[in-house]
């Protein structure tokens, strides 16, 4: 699958999955020209552990589970998806809540389940 | 029937166990022999007497857990099973709220974890022991094997006047309940009455108390609109491995400590959840005794349960018509 680091802060990641995604044609092309942001889960971290978002600035998030059914949850941006075993997801969200929040993984997936985190920034 | 024997008809009472908590439940009228008439009325009817009772809530015990948090494995439940068998008064039932193992991917070994706490519990001095799933019991299997074990994820019961509802919040493998159950639920509590008696026992907490931390159940505000109709509800709970107190509405809810390992304060700890470190000097920290004493009265030889009584269900009972029902067979 095609993977892209993530460089932080948030803007410049976004702007280069845009690019990446737009030069390298592994990943298709957003129409709507939507900044796409690429997670794996895989028991029991995600990777990457941090992204930053902009405050007001739709983006495109586009979970992969590399083993289980996981969960990626954050009541605050109203995130609540599910992430079939093996399988992809994608969710939008226009994140209007600047701050540091920590997503879990809310679908049980083994004994350090509860340790799934990662941390969203939103500026 | 006179006007006083309607008040105050059923108070329900807790107290700390440390390890877990004893709560007693006795009549609570307001001058001697207030409400004889309605206790006559009711052994009448229904052969049983509503009297004082007490039950206890255990939680968390994740046998088989073996961690830097707690390298003492079950030594906190089987010193909590002990407590409770040495109480000056035998409660009438204990209540396990989830968590009784921790998981494992190899089912033999959950077989035997589960037959562990099995052996363990079977130790105390009670009449019944109902249960409720954790996730580590049953988020792996959906409580395949939870249930082969302990029965049905979710039911109810009847005890001496009180109603003991036991949610699921686990076994979806979110933080759910489900419709299915909640469907279970509107049916199950439509035979009371507004004023009835409910304890809803459960693993994690039905509300937001930190949702960052997994202590939150998301479809929760759907069963407490479902509980919202009846007056005198408690909710008793797991998962957080600490006390908790908290008031929604006239609905009141009450964590239990765990039996393996404790963490802190949610208000005071941004990021991520860790549990409190093992103190080897005090291994029962934070799962410790407390002196007990019944109704703020210390007893000689009594081993614990604190001095401050917490009021769980304090509101009024009205109707003789909504005991009845009450306490009614429910297979009839």
């Amino acid at each position: 699958m095609f993977r892209v680091k993530l460089f932080t802060p948030a803007l410049l990641t976004i702007w280069c999955f845009s690019s990446l995604t737009m030069l390298t044609g592994t990943s298709r092309v957003q129409a709507d020209d939507v900044p796409v942001v690429e997670i794996a889960a895989k028991r029991f971290a995600f990777s990457p552990d941090k992204i930053t978002l902009k405050k007001g600035q739709t983006v495109k998030i586009r979970l992969h589970s590399e083993d289980v059914t996981h969960g990626f949850f954050l009541r605050p941006l109203k995130l609540d998806e599910q992430i079939p075993a093996g399988q992809t997801t994608e969710v939008t969200v226009t994140p209007q809540v600047a701050g540091t929040f920590t997503t879990i993984c809310d679908h049980f997936c083994g004994a350090n389940h509860g340790n799934m985190n990662m941390t969203i920034v939103v500026q | 029937m006179k006007a006083t024997d309607r008040r105050q008809f059923l108070k329900i009472a807790g107290s700390s166990l440390g390890i877990g908590v004893l709560y007693s439940a006795y009549p609570a009228t307001r001058a001697r022999g207030e409400g004889e008439g309605l206790f006559s009325a009711l052994s009448k009817a229904n052969g049983e007497r509503v009297a004082s009772f007490s039950f206890v809530q255990l939680s968390d015990a994740h046998v088989g857990f073996n961690g830097p948090p707690d390298p003492l494995g079950t030594k906190a439940f089987e010193r909590a099973v002990d407590m409770i068998n040495a109480l000056p008064q035998h409660p009438d039932l204990v209540l396990f709220t989830g968590d009784l193992t921790h998981d494992t991917e190899d089912r033999d070994v959950h077989v035997q974890r589960m037959k562990q706490f099995q052996e363990i519990s079977q130790r105390i001095n009670v009449p019944v022991i109902r249960h409720v799933a954790g996730e580590h019991d049953a988020g792996l299997d959906s409580g395949a094997l939870y249930r082969e074990f302990f029965g049905d994820s979710y039911y109810s019961f009847d005890h001496r006047g009180v109603h003991f509802v036991a949610l699921d919040n686990v076994s979806r493998a979110k933080p759910e309940v489900g419709t299915e159950q909640l469907e279970w639920l509107k049916k199950d509590l439509a035979r009371f009455p507004k004023s009835a008696p409910i304890v809803v026992f459960t693993h994690r907490p039905l509300f937001d108390l930190r949702s960052d931390w997994e202590w939150f159940t998301s479809d929760g505000d759907d069963v407490m609109n479902i509980l919202s109709a009846y007056d005198n509800v408690t909710v008793l709970y797991g998962h957080i491995h600490r006390d908790d107190e908290h008031q929604i509405g006239a609905v009141h809810h009450y964590a239990a400590r765990s039996l393996i390992f404790a963490f802190p304060d949610p208000t005071g700890v941004a990021g991520p959840r860790k549990p409190i470190p093992f103190d080897k000097d005090h291994p029962f920290k934070n799962l410790g005794i407390r002196n007990v004493s019944f109704n703020g009265k210390p007893q000689p030889g009594s081993q614990s349960i604190s001095v401050d009584d917490i009021e769980l269900t304090a509101r009024e009972f009205r109707g003789i018509n909504g005991v009845h029902q009450l306490l009614r067979n429910p297979n009839v």
